[in-house]
């Protein structure tokens, strides 16, 4: 499973939309499909470095993302404080311009796009984000 | 990412191209905040170049809209928006609240 060890920082995110864009097109994904999971990835990350490494200088996420049958399997592993992302509370997607809530968005869209997302944290070995998506 | 501004009579024209993603939406959302803190509630946003955006870019685009629309001042419309984009707009539930447009002379315009 190829694996990767990006540094938490938001400037790794280009990074990080690529390698999971290489994979999702060798598995067969169409071109929408693929955009997806980059958000679907991009959103992932974004709240590891934001959430479970704020504050923290020189945190690490190690992403695997391989294709196992007919679906895409991105695992997002990081050693920060646990962030869970089903705790986000959902946003009210028919409240007002007024209304409308600015955080919870990413964690939505994740949710979305993927077909499963699954997360296990660990004081020994870190927390575990698994998103799995199947093609078409 | 890559921003450019044009100042009509009745509105300021935004030309944003490439990647907004955490990385780059502080500038873009900084941008919008500028326009508005010199008194510009009239915004119009092209997006005809726009690779990608993220929640990171759709909050600020969220935020700028409430701002413009307050006390009726004016509004945020958007111009030539990605497909890609507009489906991920869509399911974040967020077409309804910017009017768009398919060229920047319709959109400037309209103000």
């Amino acid at each position: 499973m190829p694996k990767t060890t990006f540094p938490a920082k938001f400037e790794y995110l280009d990074e990080i939309r690529d390698f999971v864009a290489e994979i999702a097109r060798e598995g067969g994904f169409t071109e929408k499909e693929i955009y997806s999971l980059q958000l679907a990835a991009d959103e992932a990350a974004s709240n590891i470095i934001e959430h479970a490494y704020e504050g923290v200088a020189n945190g690490s996420v190690d992403i695997s993302c391989s294709m196992q049958g007919n679906s895409i399997v991105i695992i997002m592993r990081d050693q920060g404080a646990p962030f869970d992302p089903s705790t986000v509370k959902q946003p009210n997607l028919k409240a007002d311009l007024s209304e409308r809530q600015i955080g919870g968005l990413g964690v939505y869209l994740m949710r979305k796009i993927m077909d499963e997302v699954r997360y296990e944290s660990n004081s020994r070995t870190g927390n575990l984000l698994t998103m799995i998506k199947r093609r078409g | 990412m890559e921003i450019t501004t044009q100042e009509f009579k009745h509105c300021d024209l935004f030309k944003i191209k490439g990647r907004v993603d955490s990385s780059t939406a502080p500038e873009f959302s900084k941008a919008l905040e500028n326009a508005n803190n010199d008194g510009h509630f009239k915004i119009a946003i092209d997006m005809s170049e726009l690779e990608y955006m993220s929640s990171a870019g759709f909050r600020a685009l969220l935020a700028t809209q409430r701002n413009c629309k307050r006390y009726n001042r004016g509004e945020l419309v958007l111009v030539s928006v990605p497909e890609r984009i507009r489906e991920a707009l869509e399911l974040a539930g967020f077409t309804e609240l910017f009017k768009t447009f398919d060229d920047t002379v319709e959109a400037v315009g309209s103000f």
